[in-house]
């Protein structure tokens, strides 16, 4: 027990505390902070440029936030009609909804309106992109495996709702462009077998355009899936930190450990900072570059549209699916059914996010690979899977091309019709091209990290023979390269059951196991395995011979069919000992 | 061979400063032991003081820098007009051209300047962090187990079956509501989509004034923009028919084109002979496609194409889809004179307009 240890009028005084401990002190009696976040906040993360891609993602969403946030207190989510009275001349007196009315005002008599504005979508660009290209980036490095295929799940979920957001954003304005939009939009619900005009009704309060789709999209646009968005940004965020980030292979970096930087303070600085560079760019953008103009388009009307009308390039493979399209419809029973408009617009998209979604338990099958990988693999490692990649980015830039192929034809002056034709086919040849070239392509990379491996660099000295024949000098790579090429798994081939073990096995299930055998014979195929340490030995033996400098001081060249008496004189051709790789001590210019 | 007993097989001599982790041959093959991480190489602000002293005020000038952006945005804010008469500078508007390049400018240099802080100035040891399997321990897994166990056995809803069917019932019946409740999101289709405004009599009007239009004022190639007349009708009140949302539904539906071709070049399908006037025909103005207005006419071949997805349809031939992925011909509305000489509508369309849907029928 403590008592004040004077008499004295005033109270006795602790010493004066650190503010900040006290409110940690005060937060932890609380929450118990301390527990939770001892261990986050030194957290290590490794690093490379790759992995800012998510991050772009990440921090233009928080820009979407706040400079949505920003356009809400003037957007009026309204069909209702008014007559323009605003500051732009053009569209003055002329009857528009509530809507457009209220985003031209935003455009042209709010300071900092039309900023926010180009901001706000220069930003949903940049989300729906840097989502792609961070998918692309974990798909060919093989970050998706296990225990990872829960985030691939959620990231696809949140590139798909990205674009939903995306489409309903800006749809919102009501511009001509935008109700463009909304009509095709609505024209594929209405194809929709049995219910299509029901669902069609119900979303727009009854036929299109009707007075109800603006508000409805904008209570989607502005709570339902931004609400969905953050809970899934959470959970995709909440993964990685307890999974911890992959990493690259590397001197000292293995499946067992994470080598990077502390959360505080590196990470807390440089994605601390980086948000304000995305936020920064952001604004040079909205400063900058003029994006939908709205006002140019003039209000929605279901009977004028612009030639060269586009979406925003994330809608693209959408519009080039349906563009390209053959027009087929059957009538039967009294009904119609329109494949044209069905396939490409409802059942194709379903397809491929299947196969999205799936495609991390299809290579798991195919490989029959269980275990836990942290570390990257190189595209070039997993030929066929880089180019299935690359097969399908050629899908999605063909489709992507054949959404603008008005802006194709006219811009060089090309046949539209022949453009589309040639698409048709395209799409079916192109991806098969590029998936064959690029398989290729990886395994003959391969090939030359086995070479490097086996028989080191090309060092650009240039040996001659007693007969005259020349041969180029391979030194050994540094162990460190040589360990970063080899840190991979060695393919193993799922092996068919023989036929001992089918007499145990039901016979459907001997047919899937054949046909797994198979496929993983074709998915491994041809691809090159890192040598063996006995070919690495025999390899060694082999550079060590041919460097051997022997008892008489002479080094004896063993390239090429030579073999005679001559012996080679054991010097670098002159000038090569500056060559920054030996001591140059006691090494000058020969002069002969 | 040579006494080297290194197991890499490609380097002769292991460099200097490894070895600082543990070296290890994975049983799986690794043909290389790890050699370990690097010993930290300082950088020139690690033992350089003036170094480290240089970069401690490039970033203090970066936020600097930052603030005084700030500062000119705020002005920018205020100095540049809007509105009425705004403000232009390179031909662009000056306040949104000064307040982008302030504001990016101002987050940028906070965003660069802690990037620089963090390369420079912190710690930039490489920390290495094990790993642990995601997976939870078997002993916890198995707690979990008896917890999850015990806690369904003590509810009972294993043993009492009719709970348990019961309460699923009930969560399912639950569901009903949830969806009716949105029954009253939009009337049920029914029959709105199969007819237009356009009735016997009706006269086909220019779309931008209104006005009829008599079949001499149409040149051979040309093509008009038109709308049902009753769009431009007054009621007994002096109100418009038709305005706001009525009118772009009705609109969506009714638009319709005038294109007059030579009477030689069209070859009208059985029953159609008489559905134009001297070579003057009407067609449907809404892509039978995915439903955006069709409007680039190409004169001398008669080819109608969608500017959305390019369907492009002949009509000088029935409205025929030449090309594209709309499966239908464009719907034709059969036009006449009326008494004071201007082109009327025979009737509404003989087949719905538009996108095809289900119900849509074979017509």
């Amino acid at each position: 027990m403590s008592t004040a240890t004077t008499n004295g009028k005033t109270a006795a005084r602790t010493a004066r505390r650190n503010p900040i401990a006290g409110i940690l002190t005060w937060a932890d009696d609380r929450t118990g902070l301390a527990t939770a976040s001892k261990k986050q906040i030194r957290k290590v993360f490794p690093d490379h440029w790759s992995f800012m891609l998510g991050e772009i993602a990440l921090w233009s969403f928080v820009v979407l936030l706040l400079t949505g946030t920003f356009l809400t207190l003037w957007f009026k989510p309204s069909m209702g009609e008014v007559v323009y009275n605003g500051s732009y001349d053009q569209l003055r007196g002329v009857s528009m909804s509530e809507a457009y009315a209220s985003t031209l005002h935003i455009s042209f008599d709010v300071r900092g309106g039309l900023l926010m504005r180009q901001m706000h979508h220069w930003a949903a660009m940049l989300f729906v992109g840097a989502m792609f290209v961070h998918m692309m980036r974990v798909f060919m490095t093989g970050a998706f495996r296990k225990p990872r295929e829960l985030n691939w799940i959620i990231g696809g979920l949140l590139l798909q709702l990205g674009i939903l957001e995306g489409f309903a954003g800006y749809s919102l304005p009501d511009d001509l462009l935008s109700g463009t939009g909304l009509r095709i939009a609505q024209g594929l619900m209405q194809a929709v077998p049995v219910v299509g005009t029901y669902v069609s009704f119900f979303v727009f309060d009854g036929e299109f355009p009707g007075d109800a789709i603006i508000p409805r999209l904008y209570t989607v646009h502005v709570l339902l899936i931004p609400g969905i968005l953050l809970a899934l940004i959470g959970a995709h965020m909440l993964l990685l930190v307890y999974q911890k980030h992959t990493q690259w292979p590397g001197p000292g970096r293995t499946n067992e450990n994470v080598v990077g930087y502390p959360m505080l303070p590196v990470y807390a600085a440089k994605a601390g900072g980086f948000f304000f560079i995305v936020f920064g760019v952001t604004a040079l953008m909205g400063g900058l570059m003029s994006l939908n103009p709205v006002w140019r388009f003039g209000p929605y009307n279901p009977s004028q549209v612009t030639a060269g009308s586009q979406p925003d390039w994330y809608m693209g493979v959408a519009e080039g699916l349906l563009r390209i399209f053959p027009g087929w419809e059957t009538h039967i029973f009294g009904f119609t059914i329109s494949w044209n408009i069905l396939i490409p617009g409802v059942v194709l998209p379903g397809v491929i996010f299947t196969v999205f979604f799936a495609y991390p338990f299809l290579e798991a099958w195919i490989t029959g690979d269980k275990r836990e990988h942290h570390l990257l693999q190189r595209p070039r490692n997993a030929p066929t899977r880089t180019a299935f990649l690359v097969g399908m980015m050629t899908l999605y830039g063909l489709l992507w091309a054949a959404g603008g192929n008005d802006i194709l034809a006219v811009t060089f002056h090309l046949n539209l019709n022949y453009i589309t034709y040639f698409m048709r086919v395209a799409v079916f040849v192109g991806p098969v091209i590029a998936f064959l070239i690029t398989r290729r392509w990886c395994i003959s990379l391969q090939r030359a990290d086995r070479d490097r491996l086996l028989h080191g660099f090309e060092s650009g000295i240039i040996m001659r023979s007693p007969e005259g024949a020349y041969a180029e000098k391979h030194l050994p790579i540094s162990v460190d390269e040589a360990y970063t090429l080899t840190a991979r798994d060695r393919d193993e081939l799922v092996q068919a059951p023989t036929p001992a073990d089918e007499n145990g096995v039901a016979n459907r299930k001997v047919r899937m196991m054949r046909l797994r055998a198979r496929l993983s014979q074709y998915w491994y195929g041809t691809a090159i395995q890192k040598p063996t340490a006995q070919e690495l030995e025999e390899a060694q033996h082999h550079a060590e011979h041919e460097l051997e400098v022997h008892e008489d001081g002479h080094q004896h060249l063993e390239s090429g069919d030579y073999s005679g008496e001559y012996e080679f004189d054991g010097h670098a051709a002159d000038g090569h000992q500056f060559d920054g790789r030996h001591a140059i001590e006691g090494e000058e210019l020969r002069k002969h | 061979m040579t006494e080297h007993d290194n197991p890499t097989g490609t380097t002769p001599q292991p460099r200097g400063g490894h070895g600082t982790d543990v070296a290890t041959v994975e049983p799986a093959g690794d043909p290389i032991a790890d050699p370990g991480m690097h010993p930290h190489e300082p950088r020139p602000t690690d033992v350089d003081e003036k170094a480290a002293r240089r970069a401690e005020r490039q970033v203090a000038t970066l936020f600097g820098l930052s603030s005084l952006f700030a500062i000119l945005c705020v002005v920018s804010y205020f100095a540049f007009p809007i509105g009425d008469d705004p403000a232009i500078i390179l031909g662009f508007g000056a306040s949104n051209v000064a307040l982008g390049l302030c504001l990016g400018l101002a987050l940028l240099c906070i965003g660069i300047g802690a990037i620089q802080w963090a390369r420079k100035l912190m710690s930039d040891v490489e920390i290495v962090e094990a790993r642990h399997p995601v997976a939870s321990s078997e002993k916890d897994r198995e707690e979990a187990v008896v917890a999850l166990n015990q806690g369904i056995s003590d509810s009972g809803i294993a043993r009492r079956p009719l709970i348990r069917n019961s309460l699923i019932g009930a969560l399912a019946a639950l569901g009903l509501p949830a969806i009716v409740f949105l029954r009253d999101l939009g009337p049920l289709p029914g029959g709105d989509l199969s007819s237009t405004v356009w009735k016997k009599g009706m006269r086909v009007v220019n779309d931008v004034a209104g006005t009829p239009i008599r079949p001499e004022e149409v040149e051979i190639g040309q093509l008009i923009n038109a709308e049902p007349g009753v769009f431009f009708e007054e009621n007994a009140e002096g109100e418009p028919k038709f305005e706001g949302t009525h009118l772009n539904q009705a609109k969506g539906k009714a638009a319709v084109i005038l294109v007059r071709m030579k009477p030689s070049d069209i070859t009208p399908a059985k029953g159609r002979e008489n559905w134009g006037v001297d070579g003057i025909l009407c067609y449907s103005k809404i892509c039978t496609h995915v439903g955006c207005p069709i409007s680039l006419w190409e004169q001398q071949t008669h080819h109608l194409l969608c500017p959305c997805h390019q369907s492009t349809f002949d009509l000088a031939d029935n409205g025929k889809v030449i090309f594209g992925p709309a499966a239908r011909a464009l719907p034709q509305l059969p036009i006449m004179v009326d008494g004071e000489g201007y082109l009327v509508a025979q009737s509404d369309f003989h087949e719905p307009v538009g996108p095809s849907y289900w119900e849509r029928g074979e017509r």
